[in-house]
């Protein structure tokens, strides 16, 4: 995996908002099928990073490149494109829509791409039911348990086959049985798909499932350290 | 982890040999260090001449005679003596690294780098655990998560230690 170009490669990344450096020069690549755990305090750096890295936010100095794709120079629709296509989401409050099952909210990715519905919802179930929760998918959010609804947004995010996954904090509102259940079944979906993984942590016990991390402290990467497949 | 009280506990379900108890306890308790038959033999001799375990019966057959070994009532309380205290918590980790970032600051080291080191380490272990969890059965999983958490509490420490480091360079060199 060494040798391959990286999905994602930043290079001295500078972000700033009002007289704060949220990122102060930060470098790191993401190859395909590796999980990275981005860690370090509240106010470290490491959203504004996951935000920058996923075209979210615009860094206001440095390169990023998305395998050929710079992000820096790319217009607002083709980061919204990309990060439709290529990437998915997990945030720590699921932030499903409420109105919707959770069949339809795992095929909405898909629809927003134009598959016809029985198709979508087909392959959505197919993800519900990787996750273990199919017995919620005719249930709208408001009706499940938080860890329940937390794996129907892991099955959101893996609904398109993502290259790369962004996850902030997915274990953060859960007990730590749930959470463990995200991590694993999250980590197992994502060796077998090959999908790379940014994840966000403050959690050691979350990072754990990562292949390696990097620390952050005051917008800079501290260390990186941890095995490299 | 007192191995007496262990293989007396085990003792405690019937008579066994040595080469049994062994066994026993490598199934249960050893997954990172089996036990020496040699750790087997001198426990028992031990615990012969506290009086907490006998002699059940002595087999004769074409090699060495073959012990088996009865857990006595003194064994018994001692096990459920044993089993009834708390263990003492562990601090010796936090004090070696504490005495060493103490000395960092003092010698103009970097105090900092210690911490991301051990941190690095402390992450590894995790995961190594993390991922023999994920594949065992129930008693490893149980096994792992203690050791996990242990490890949590002192990556806790690495951080807020990390982020007093100046106020800690201020204190020690005054």
């Amino acid at each position: 995996m060494t040798g391959e170009a990286p999905l994602l490669s930043a290079r001295d990344l500078h972000k700033t908002y009002g007289p704060t450096p949220a990122l102060d020069g930060v470098s790191m690549d993401v190859r395909a099928g590796e999980i990275v755990a981005v860690m370090g305090p509240s106010g470290s750096g490491k959203s504004t990073l996951m935000h920058c890295l996923a075209g979210i936010v615009r860094p206001d100095a440095g390169e990023l490149r998305y395998r050929d794709r710079n992000l820096i120079t790319a217009s607002d629709a083709e980061r919204s494109a990309l990060r439709r296509r290529e990437f998915g989401f997990v945030f720590q409050f699921g932030q499903l829509v409420p109105e919707l099952t959770c069949l339809e909210n795992v095929a909405l990715p898909l629809r927003m791409e134009g598959v016809r519905r029985g198709e979508a919802e087909r392959r959505a179930a197919h993800w519900l039911d990787r996750l273990d929760v199919a017995d919620v998918a005719g249930k709208r959010p408001g009706q499940v348990s938080g860890g329940q609804g937390q794996r129907v947004a892991v099955a959101r995010a893996l609904v398109t086959d993502p290259a790369v996954v962004f996850a902030d904090e997915p274990t953060g509102a859960l007990d730590s049985l749930n959470g463990e259940l995200v991590m694993r079944l999250l980590t197992e979906c994502v060796e077998q798909s090959g999908t790379a993984v940014v994840l966000v942590t403050h959690e050691p016990a979350v990072a754990a499932y990562s292949h390696r991390e990097v620390v952050m402290r005051d917008g800079r990467i501290r260390t990186s350290a941890g095995m490299v497949q | 982890m007192s191995l007496s009280h262990t293989l007396l506990g085990l003792l405690e379900r019937g008579p066994r040999h040595g080469y049994d108890l062994k066994q026993e306890f490598d199934a249960q308790f050893g997954q990172d260090r089996p036990l020496h038959y040699g750790q087997v033999y001198a426990t028992l001799a031990r615990l012969l001449k506290n009086g907490l375990v006998e002699v059940d019966a002595v087999e004769h057959g074409g090699g060495p005679e073959r012990k088996r070994y009865a857990i006595t009532a003194s064994g018994v309380s001692d096990v459920a003596k044993w089993l009834s205290q708390p263990e003492r918590p562990e601090a010796y980790l936090n004090s070696t690294l504490y005495t060493k970032v103490v000395l960092a600051l003092l010698t103009g080291r970097d105090a900092a780098a210690i911490l991301d080191v051990q941190r690095a380490a402390h992450l590894d272990l995790m995961r190594e655990l993390t991922r023999r969890k994920t594949r065992g059965d129930l008693a490893d999983a149980l096994i792992c998560d203690h050791a996990i958490f242990h490890l949590e509490a002192d990556l806790r420490w690495l951080e807020l230690t990390s982020a007093r480091l100046d106020r800690l360079a201020e204190k020690v060199r005054s």
